[in-house]
């Protein structure tokens, strides 16, 4: 694998079982993402989009094929050593926040930095800084409940951003929000992306998020469809 | 293992009031474990220190034929003191108690009784012996509570007393009740009229003879007679030792239950949170965390309810333990009917093992409620948790 990518797939294939039978997911997948592009993967429900990124994610493992994630084969590794690689390198960002409820919004954005022990003072400033990028610096003691839709995704945009992950996995990002709220968050994605140089891959189907992506995968019933780079993306 | 504290300590302040029912709950049980605990204890010191006041000192000599629990032995229980006893008996270091069957007319009715004579003087036993060293008309005897009850008699009544002396023949006379007094002790009130040594040796045509001698210095090294049997104040308190474990065991059944209310109560609220919290795993998991790594997060969680329940426990139950063991526990029932050492009101004792034992036992237990609900994370898909679909 070359190490300017972030993520290469090769002759990735998914599939669970259905009864007596097997469903296939994912079917001969090979892609190579380098490191700060901003990419997603595109499709209608059912097409693979979630799989291959729950895979890219280390969460799941390919049923035959290859992912490497930064230089790692998902599918040889243990369950702590795909548990260091998230909480290292990886950053999730989910279509329903996935935020901790019973937490602040300080605590939320804290929690990756104290995976990786950080002292108090050092996850403070970085959780400041995090929440600042997403503009939320108000809200630090609030809840959750107490926060609107778009206010707990970018929660969860500056949870995912506080630890600066080589890789953002974002899963629908924007299916509960609003146009004005989506574009704010895929706004604020954008900038740490250029900032940052962090690698985005998104799974969506919502055109709101596509007309931002500088490159579209699109899958078709586990395959990929097509594969297009976007020079300009128009808003 | 620190972070998981932390965690654990925020998800469980977080979770409000559901952690504090059980809580609470779990509190109700140290405080009612230890109480109960102290209860037994105070019990046991109670009812030995009574013992030994007023009944054993510290340790006796039977004469060989004398079983308290066999009244046709108590003709034959009787000897002359020992000799090399005498100067013990001389120094008031010792008191000789002769014991003999008799029969009680209180208002003509007639009861079985035993008489009991000992030395007026003595001050080794708590009984008022000094009230059988009294002027009157008749035989001076002091009762019990519980025999006057039994009786019906009350102080100064006269009562014709009957007996059969050595030689099996019967006499009676007149005595009169100096005194009642009140004690713990059973074994040296029910059915039993006390008189002077030297008027019972007298009557019985025993003279210098004894049925058992009391002793107050227990650790002197003692001779053994020849017919008497030396009785150490551990095999005199022997039946209140079975007895209270005996409570104990029934206690524990008790308690058990308390503890198991309080362990459904945590074992519920791991099923339910795992059930609910599925999203919260997966994305625990999605952060970097093993889904090893949350198990131990959710029995560190449940197992700090214990731990909170311990602070709160302590909050309000060390004011109640404290209060408890200074105004004591006043039985509902009259401790007479129990037939033993047992004071109407019982004083809890609580020690150091008995309040870490406990707080480790439900902490244990705690411990293990946790844990057995929350393996089920091993075995969670992460990304159906995540999407929070039931597993």
């Amino acid at each position: 694998m070359k190490n300017e990518n972030v993520i290469q797939i090769k002759n990735l294939t998914k599939t669970f079982p259905m009864g007596k039978t097997r469903f296939t997911a994912l079917e001969d997948i090979n892609l190579e993402i380098g490191r700060g592009e901003f990419a997603g993967l595109i499709g209608p429900s059912g097409s693979g989009k979630t799989t291959l990124l729950n895979i890219t994610g280390s969460l799941d493992t390919p049923s035959s094929g290859e992912a490497w994630v930064l230089g790692r084969s998902v599918s040889t590794l243990t369950a702590r050593e795909a548990a260091r690689l998230r909480k290292e390198n990886l950053g999730f960002i989910f279509q329903s926040y996935n935020l901790l409820v019973v937490h602040t919004v300080f605590e939320n954005v804290e929690f990756p930095l104290l995976l990786l022990g950080y002292s108090g003072s050092k996850r403070k400033k970085m959780v400041m800084d995090s929440l600042e990028w997403v503009g939320l610096t108000d809200k630090v003691k609030s809840k959750p409940p107490q926060l609107s839709g778009g206010e707990c995704q970018r929660v969860a945009i500056a949870r995912a951003m506080v630890k600066k992950p080589s890789l953002v996995l974002a899963d629908e990002p924007t299916a509960n929000l609003d146009a004005a709220n989506s574009h704010h968050i895929l706004q604020t994605m954008e900038k740490l992306n250029k900032e940052l140089h962090t690698t985005f891959l998104f799974a969506t189907h919502d055109d709101k998020v596509i007309r931002y992506l500088k490159r579209k995968i699109y899958l078709f019933d586990g395959k990929v469809d097509k594969d297009e780079i976007i020079e300009n993306p128009g808003k | 293992m620190k972070l998981a504290i932390k965690l654990a300590y925020r998800n469980l302040i977080g979770a409000g009031l559901r952690t504090w029912l059980n809580v609470i709950v779990l509190s109700f049980s140290f405080v009612v474990i230890i109480w109960m605990k102290g209860i037994l204890i105070g019990w046991d010191h109670q009812a030995r220190e009574d013992m030994k006041n007023w009944e054993i000192g510290e340790g006796q000599y039977w004469q060989e034929h004398y079983d308290p629990y066999d009244p046709f032995t108590l003709a034959e229980s009787h000897a002359v003191i020992p000799e090399e006893l005498q100067s013990e008996i001389a120094a008031n270091r010792m008191e000789p108690v002769l014991i003999a069957q008799g029969t009680l007319y209180p208002q003509g009715r007639m009861q079985t009784i035993l008489i009991k004579g000992i030395d007026p003087g003595q001050e080794l036993l708590m009984l008022p012996t000094e009230k059988l060293d009294t002027a009157v008309a008749a035989v001076p005897a002091i009762i019990g509570s519980g025999m006057a009850r039994a009786g019906k008699l009350a102080k100064s009544d006269y009562v014709t007393l009957q007996w059969r002396d050595r030689n099996g023949t019967f006499d009676a006379t007149e005595i009169v009740i100096t005194e009642i007094f009140t004690t713990n002790v059973p074994t040296v009130d029910g059915g039993q009229v006390w008189i002077p040594l030297d008027e019972l040796q007298s009557m019985l045509m025993m003279p210098g003879e004894a049925t058992l001698l009391t002793f107050e210095d227990g650790k002197a090294e003692r001779p053994e007679p020849a017919g008497w049997k030396l009785k150490t104040s551990e095999e005199l308190t022997a039946d209140v030792t079975e007895m209270i474990q005996t409570k104990t065991i029934g206690q524990s059944v008790f308690y058990i239950i308390l503890l198991l209310l309080a362990m459904l109560a945590i074992f519920d609220t791991q099923v339910l949170s795992i059930f609910r919290r599925q999203k919260e795993i997966g994305t625990y998991v999605a952060l970097g965390y093993t889904r090893r790594d949350v198990v131990w997060l959710f029995t560190t969680e449940g197992a700090m309810h214990a731990v909170l329940a311990a602070l709160v426990a302590a909050a309000y139950g060390i004011p109640f333990l404290i209060w408890q063991a200074d105004v004591g526990w006043t039985l509902p029932v009259d401790a007479a009917d129990y037939g033993m050492a047992m004071a109407q009101t019982l004083y809890p004792v609580y020690s150091f093992s008995l309040v870490l034992s406990t707080v480790l036992i439900v902490m244990l237990a705690t411990t293990v409620v946790s844990y057995w609900p929350s393996r089920k994370i091993a075995k969670m898909n992460p990304t159906e948790a995540l999407r929070g679909k039931i597993q």
